[in-house]
């Protein structure tokens, strides 16, 4: 049996007399410390599948189970990083932390304690030196920074991550996903990653779920990605089972899933 | 400005020489020649009808030009001597002003007595009546304080729980809708009447005005939060509680504050009212009090005083939103 297992949901919107299927027997099963990405169009839903597992959005039939147990509210054992939005502008980097670190951890952990492990955990992100900044004064990759520490503070069974290097550049985008790639083999959290980028997909993953188009995306292929790990990405540029994965996932995506709507 | 290049010329062509007032502050000593032409108007100027206090308004602008005078000649160092250069022009424009206003009225009487008094007859109001001025000012504060805290307070309960609450919304929205507009004022009659003590009646008008603006801009602040902070919040577990006061009331802040200031410009208008109306007490009973004695310069005298304290108001109110929205800096300006 998984860690977390996803088990046969279908969501459907219902707006006046329209009924919109958006997902269609979603079944996924999810072990611990596995990294999991699910890659797809966009539209595809699998936003909407991300915020089903955080219980943000409840499933119309079918249900989520981490560690046995059904969970369909949500909670501070699945911490979710947001695409942007991802902290509260009035509070500065420290407090943003503090503010999932004192609701998980107030009855269990001392004043002091607490300081520390927030400042544990933004050292952990390189943002420990930003702490007394507010959102507004740091750049976006920082910001996701922040958002991924909170997210760790919190010690989730499963950490969510909904495109969370979709808006940024390049070059700030490959460096926060080797830091990604470090916490994971430090920490060896169970993670589950939306993304639309075929190449972060591959070096990061353990599995890439496919999905097909939407309405009523399902699951079209899941692909393990047989990498040794630690990963480096120059390295990989090279490598057959990289290029092999790659390729495997772009012919999924641009060949027997082409986005229609998108011309 | 071009002052300022001809003497950096005149610098750079005999090296060596320094110009001995470059360094004063210009602007300065311009001031302090208006006041000092203002003082020695007031004594030297004989009056048309002899007045008293004209020697204690000469020596007050005396003073103003000796500030002004000291700021020039040490050129305003310093942050009181930066905030002092600031106010330079308005100094000069205050003390053209002050001189004119002596010469139409005690030096000349082209204003008609008893409507325009001179400057010395505030004077004489301020150094006279004094204790009833001060006693007046704070009637009218605490008045204010208690009306404006608990109509803020109540503007607050009542914008977040139509806010929050569906069902709070559908039942306070139509009420609202049918008593905000109403100018508060109206119900003075009776709210006079109802009210066991006139004093409570007022503090009861105070805080109807100044809910209104209050309620209104909270609701609007708590409904137009982002809904991603919410989700934020509730994948840390958060409870209702939770949602209300550490993400909907911190995000509804900066609507909040203008519903604050518009509360605010309105309690002052309706206090004065009330005090005029009901309360034997405070400025606005001043206000009526001196008019209905033909004291005209007790009624600018305390009009000036009522200015000065509510600006007073409206800036600490500013002061403390600048504080509690710094986060803001950079995004919203007004």
């Amino acid at each position: 049996m998984g860690y977390l297992k996803i088990d046969h949901v279908d969501k459907r919107f219902q707006r006046g007399a329209a009924t919109t299927e958006v997902l269609k027997d979603i079944s996924l099963v999810i072990d611990k410390g596995e990294f999991v990405s699910i890659i797809g169009h966009s539209g595809c839903g699998k936003s909407t599948l991300l915020n089903i597992v955080a219980g943000l959005t409840p499933a119309t039939t079918g249900g989520i189970l981490l560690e046995g147990k059904e969970v369909n509210a949500p909670g501070p054992d699945r911490a979710v990083v947001f695409q942007n939005h991802s902290l509260l502008p009035w509070l500065t980097v420290y407090d943003n932390v503090a503010l999932a670190v004192n609701k998980v951890f107030g009855g269990v952990k001392s004043r002091a304690e607490r300081h520390d492990w927030i400042m544990h955990n933004l050292d952990l992100v390189q943002m420990g030196h930003a702490k007394d900044k507010r959102p507004a004064e740091i750049s976006g990759g920082m910001k996701q920074r922040v958002g991924i520490a909170r997210g760790l503070a919190m010690e989730p069974k499963i950490l969510l991550l909904d495109e969370p290097f979709g808006a940024l550049d390049a070059l700030t985008r490959a460096h926060l996903q080797d830091s990604v790639m470090q916490i994971h083999a430090a920490l060896g959290n169970t993670m589950i990653m939306i993304t639309h980028d075929v190449d972060e997909a591959v070096l990061l993953s353990d599995r890439i779920v496919m999905m097909t188009n939407g309405p009523s995306a399902r699951i079209g292929e899941v692909l393990d990605v047989h990498l040794a790990r630690p990963r480096k990405r120059l390295e990989l540029v090279t490598d057959r089972t990289y290029i092999a994965a790659r390729e495997a996932v772009l012919k999924f995506l641009y060949e027997r899933h082409r986005f229609v709507e998108a011309a | 400005m071009s002052g300022a290049g001809i003497a950096f010329e005149r610098e750079g062509a005999t090296s060596g020489f320094r110009w001995p007032f470059a360094s004063w502050w210009g602007t300065g000593l311009v001031g302090a020649a208006v006041w000092l032409g203002v003082a020695a108007v007031t004594v030297l100027w004989r009056e048309v009808i002899p007045l008293p206090y004209g020697d204690v308004f000469a020596w007050i602008c005396a003073g103003v030009a000796a500030v002004l005078l000291v700021g020039a000649v040490t050129g305003a160092p310093g942050p009181i001597g930066q905030r002092l250069r600031n106010a330079g022009p308005w100094a000069i424009a205050l003390g053209l002003f002050l001189g004119l206003w002596e010469i139409v009225t005690a030096k000349t009487g082209r204003l008609p007595l008893p409507f325009f008094p001179s400057p010395q007859a505030l004077v004489e109001v301020y150094v006279d009546d004094w204790p009833r001025l001060l006693d007046s000012l704070a009637a009218s504060g605490w008045l204010l304080v208690r009306g404006f805290a608990f109509g803020a307070l109540a503007g607050f309960s009542i914008g977040l729980a139509m806010g929050w609450w569906r069902r709070a919304g559908y039942w306070i929205h139509p009420v609202l809708r049918l008593i905000g507009p109403v100018p508060a004022t109206a119900w003075l009659p009776i709210i006079f009447f109802v009210f066991p003590t006139s004093a409570s009646a007022s503090v009861f008008v105070i805080a109807l005005a100044s809910a209104f603006p209050v309620a209104v801009l909270t609701w609007s602040g708590i409904a137009s939060v982002n809904r991603d902070y919410y989700d934020i919040a509730r994948t840390l577990g958060a409870s209702e509680r939770f949602l209300i006061l550490k993400v909907a009331v911190p995000a509804a802040l900066p609507h909040l504050f203008v519903g604050l200031f518009m509360g605010l410009g309105s309690s002052f208008a309706v206090l004065v009212v009330a005090e005029m109306l009901g309360v034997k007490s405070g400025l606005g009973w001043y206000l009526s009090w001196a008019q209905g004695w033909g004291a005209y310069a007790n009624l600018y005298a305390a009009l000036l005083v009522m200015a000065l304290a509510c600006s007073t108001l409206i800036t600490v109110l500013f002061r403390a939103r600048d504080r509690l929205l710094s986060w803001q800096k950079g995004m919203v300006r007004w």
